[in-house]
């Protein structure tokens, strides 16, 4: 059942929020422990905001668009006295004394929170598997990845331990694992949703988004969470256009791009002059072509749109997220919260608790991250990067003066195995080449889940639009949902 | 070009010029933090204004105070800069009373630039740039000797993170200790005058850096300069530019030169101790913080500060003068105690701007004189020069009309405070001549100074016998007529 009608069904009394959250909580007992999706699950507050919500109605109170709806936190959201771990060693121990504004917003919604989910430590990685707390697995097939770093949100959607997650996305880090699990992924304009209490990653690229099994479930959860928040400096303070009203309009008249640069191979873009990234799979771009003739034949054009500077992006991310990561995370240092490891003066119980703390990867970009904005290597590194961030933000700005929104794949390749990346990390970073450019812009996209790869496993095809085109992304993502083939989907 | 040395401060070695240039932070007097609600107080109970935002919890996030950027705005102009777009930077280093090891700052866009400062004496200084950023928490070391290197533990208080300071920049355009201090002053005097600041060095609101360099009299060039911390009081910062610029001076004579670093001022021993150099010195990998977007105020927002700027220290001086009668000297006093306005009001009212400014300059050193109106003041000057009041029974009514309020004649009457009339005055002063024959033979036979010498200590002797009520001015007249008789 989705979201959606949980909520009708529990505002209509045909079911109590109480036993809503009771079967999901059943399904998480019976399965999380094979895919291992929540680092934390919080079933007596869980049942304890069900009766609230059931008294409330019986009472005959307003009760919100969400009511009884279970949903999944990624663990890197801020949850008042409830221990928030990032999947750190490094927060051990750490009970924020506050909620995240997207908290607020669903509870003030009537959601309901059922527990906080796995994540690639800190945020950084593309397959949870560099969580201090061990892997989340695909609830498709358990020997491979959910995706990451929202892989602990994605994954449970897809087993139905939840059927709204919140997830994070920096560099994809909502799409990815959305596509990876066969679930619907939004991130959202950058500044759309507050990231107040989000611990951050990459502040001018992080945005919290819905991860839902439908369409209109993302859509009512954005706009559950999404508007003006003062908390947040760089939070957008424009009217919210509310996106479930107009999300069956379909896509009759809309202007659509295929982008060059993500489809090397597609049939519409063969021929088509330049460079486009390197390693996207046959069966991916199969379905993307596959997933533009559906929006032809709802009425869509389609043409082919070409942003040289998207083969740069994996580059720019890869020194502008690390960059302000290094800066973000010097927070960490044993004196005020979280882990800390002893030693004969402040600087070395500094140097002490990072190491102890820290995994290997978030080392790894913390180090990135200093290079890049050091004395003398600043211009070179961190300087080109923004540049080439402009020179994104102009061409993405210039493909959108022709069409109203651009197709390509959200990933290479369906879920890979287990391990068979973390050898390797400049390979593991190219899962992130189709999603990086909307963070670098700011603009919204979505993945939707549309049919299966060679290997039978879920493959997502990926909307990007102009700032705050969240209404007409989702209306082409729910045309795209009812167009696409067998396979995939929740499981 | 450089001004007359002045002061037994400036000790340099001929043929060697001082060069100095000051960074001075400032809290800004606002309600709240730079960034969050929690209250800006002095004070208070350790780690009680404290919240998310300022002790840098996870997922916090700075939102600016609007309060504390106009402020900025407002100093900015007063010290005449350009008031610009700005943005905000991390300034990235790891110290354990900083919330987030990263201070939230300005750094090649500040909020103003291109300044100047006016001093007492004329001389302007320039002011390079004036930018916004955050406080630190305050660390206390326990333990051993107090000290960083030896203490068993530290207590950090996070009350101070996040409160608004600017910090001013200086061009080395100081050329004495005594000009180093001077700057200070009217730079205090701006922040009153504006109310941006309570400016407090003592309490630590108001705290000043001193790059300190030497070069041979009349040259162009910038030496090697060190960075002075730990400068807690004007005496200090004079000390320790004299003891810093005399090092130099040696070790540029020796054939040394000095290493840029940083040095410490050691109040107890009159000495600089070396800090940390450039070599060592930390890089702090500034960048635009994403967290907050730039700081683009509109042109109508400093027009209207412009329009809405009190009369600064500078200005009010110069008006002051311009009244006629009042010296350089008193003009800074009355300013610096913000007494210019009564002066003025004062005289306004009719009174002699020359007796009104001593009077208030010597007799009204209080901060408590709000009960003095400019119409009293202008009636007891009256009285005074009429010869009515003598300078000593003035200076008792304008103190009573300070503490107590009222009109100085009933002030004067309800005191028996009546000037001695002339024939009396010249029976007393009679007497006086009659006990004192050889200083009366002195007098009457001296010159100038001999006479002026005298007349003194026959005026001592009046007042002693008149208990005070006699007038000086008149006494003196009496003296010159008996002489020539």
């Amino acid at each position: 059942m989705s979201a959606l009608a949980l909520a009708a069904a529990v505002k209509s009394g045909e079911r109590s929020a109480a036993a809503v959250v009771e079967e999901h909580l059943d399904r998480i007992a019976e399965r999380d422990g094979e895919i291992g999706a929540f680092n934390l699950v919080l079933a007596a507050e869980a049942r304890a905001d069900a009766a609230r919500i059931d008294s409330a109605l019986a009472r005959g109170e307003p009760v919100g668009p969400l009511a009884g709806v279970p949903v999944a936190l990624k663990d890197n959201l801020c949850t008042r006295g409830v221990p928030t771990t990032c999947s750190s060693r490094m927060l051990e121990g750490w009970h924020p004394p506050y909620d995240a504004t997207v908290v607020q917003r669903l509870r003030a919604a009537g959601a309901v929170v059922v527990g906080k989910t796995n994540l690639d430590e800190f945020a950084m990685g593309s397959s949870t598997e560099n969580s201090a707390f061990g892997p989340t697995r695909n609830p498709h097939d358990t020997s491979r990845v959910p995706g990451g770093s929202s892989g602990g949100s994605a994954a449970a959607v897809a087993a139905r331990f939840a059927p709204l997650a919140l997830g994070s996305d920096t560099g994809g880090s909502i799409r990815q694992p959305a596509a990876l699990c066969g679930v619907v992924g939004l991130k959202p304009t950058y500044g759309r949703v507050s990231r107040y209490g989000l611990v951050a990653f990459a502040s001018s690229l992080d945005q919290i988004g819905p991860i839902a099994a439908t369409v209109a479930d993302a859509a009512a959860c954005y706009e559950a969470i999404s508007g003006h928040d003062p908390l947040d400096s760089t939070s957008i303070d424009s009217p919210r256009e509310l996106v479930t009203a107009s999300l069956e309009r379909g896509v009759d008249g809309l202007r659509v791009g295929v982008l060059a640069e993500l489809c090397a191979g597609s049939t519409r873009v063969e021929g088509a002059a330049g460079s486009a990234v390197e390693g996207v799979a046959a069966d991916v771009i199969a379905r993307v072509d596959t997933a533009a003739a559906a929006l032809e034949a709802a009425g869509a054009s389609i043409s082919v749109v070409s942003a040289p500077s998207a083969v740069l992006g994996l580059s720019a991310y890869y020194l502008i997220a690390p960059a302000e990561a290094s800066s973000n995370l010097a927070r960490y240092d044993g004196v005020r919260y979280g882990l800390r490891v002893d030693a004969a003066n402040a600087a070395e119980m500094n140097v002490n608790t990072r190491t102890a703390g820290f995994g290997a990867e978030v080392k790894r970009r913390i180090m990135l991250g200093t290079y890049a904005l050091s004395a003398g290597y600043y211009d070179a590194f961190y300087g080109k990067a923004l540049r080439v961030r402009t020179l994104m933000r102009r061409e993405f700005a210039a493909a959108y003066a022709d069409v109203d929104v651009l197709l390509g794949p959200t990933t290479p390749t369906t879920a890979f195995e287990l391990g068979a990346k973390t050898a390797d990390p400049l390979l593991m970073y190219l899962n992130d080449v189709c999603t990086i450019p909307a963070n670098l812009t700011g603009h919204p996209a979505v993945s939707v889940p549309f049919g299966s790869g060679d290997d039978g496993l879920p493959v997502g095809v990926q909307l990007m639009g102009p700032a705050l085109s969240e209404p007409i992304l989702l209306r082409a993502a729910a045309v795209l949902e009812q167009a696409a083939p067998s396979g995939g989907g929740a499981r | 070009m450089s001004p007359a040395a002045t002061g037994r401060e400036q000790a340099l070695a001929e043929g060697w010029e001082l060069v100095v240039g000051l960074e001075v932070h400032v809290e800004l007097s606002t309600a709240t933090k730079l960034f969050c609600g929690c209250a800006n107080r002095f004070g208070d109970e350790p780690n009680t204004n404290v919240c998310p935002v300022c002790l840098g919890l996870p997922g916090s996030l700075p939102v600016p105070n609007a309060t504390a950027v106009s402020f900025a705005m407002r100093l900015g102009r007063a010290l005449g800069c350009e008031v610009q777009g700005a943005v905000f930077a991390r300034k990235n280093y790891f110290y354990p009373d900083m919330p987030k090891d990263y201070q939230i700052s300005q750094y090649d866009q500040p909020t103003s630039i291109d300044g100047r400062l006016e001093l007492v004496d004329g001389h302007t200084v320039g002011i390079e740039r004036a930018h916004i950023e955050e406080d630190t928490g305050k660390t206390t070391h326990i333990g051993g000797g107090g000290r960083i290197h030896d203490a068993d533990y530290a207590l950090v208080d996070y009350n101070r993170a996040g409160v608004p300071l600017v910090e001013i920049v200086s061009r080395p355009d100081i050329r004495t200790a005594e000009q180093a201090r001077s700057y200070v002053r009217e730079l205090r005097a701006v922040l009153l005058a504006v109310g941006v600041s309570d400016a407090r060095m003592e309490e630590g609101s108001m705290r000043v850096d001193a790059n300190v360099s030497v070069r041979p009299a009349g040259a162009d060039e910038l030496r090697t300069r060190c960075e002075i911390k730990n400068l807690s009081s004007l005496r200090s910062l004079g000390r320790a530019i004299v003891y810093e610029a005399q090092r130099h001076v040696e070790l540029w004579t020796s054939g040394e030169r000095p290493r840029q670093e940083t040095r410490h001022w050691d109040e107890a021993r009159g000495r600089t101790t070396p800090g940390r150099s450039k070599e060592d010195a930390e890089d702090y990998r500034y960048f635009q913080d994403p967290d907050l977007v730039p700081l683009a105020p509109e042109a109508d927002t400093v027009a209207a500060i412009d329009a809405a700027l009190p009369p600064l220290p500078a200005a009010r001086r110069a008006e002051l003068i311009a009244v006629g009668g009042v010296g350089a000297a008193d003009a800074a006093v009355l300013v610096e105690r913000n007494q210019d306005r009564l002066v003025r009001a004062a005289v306004a009212a009719g009174a002699d701007p020359a007796v009104t400014a001593t009077r208030v300059v010597n007799d009204l050193a209080t901060d408590n004189w709000s009960r003095v109106t400019p119409d009293g003041l202008a009636a007891l000057v009256a009285m005074e020069t009429a010869g009515q009041l003598t300078a000593t029974q003035a200076k008792q009514v304008l103190a009573e009309m300070a503490e107590a309020g009222g009109a100085p004649d009933e002030i004067a009457r309800r005191r028996g405070f009546e000037a001695m009339a002339g024939d009396d005055l010249a029976a007393v002063l009679e007497e006086v001549i009659a006990d004192n024959p050889d200083a009366w033979d002195r007098y009457r036979a001296g010159d100038e100074t001999e006479r002026k010498k005298l007349a003194g200590f026959l005026t001592g002797q009046v007042m002693r016998a008149t208990k005070g009520k006699a007038d000086g001015a008149a006494i003196n007249r009496l003296l010159e007529q008996h002489a020539d008789q």
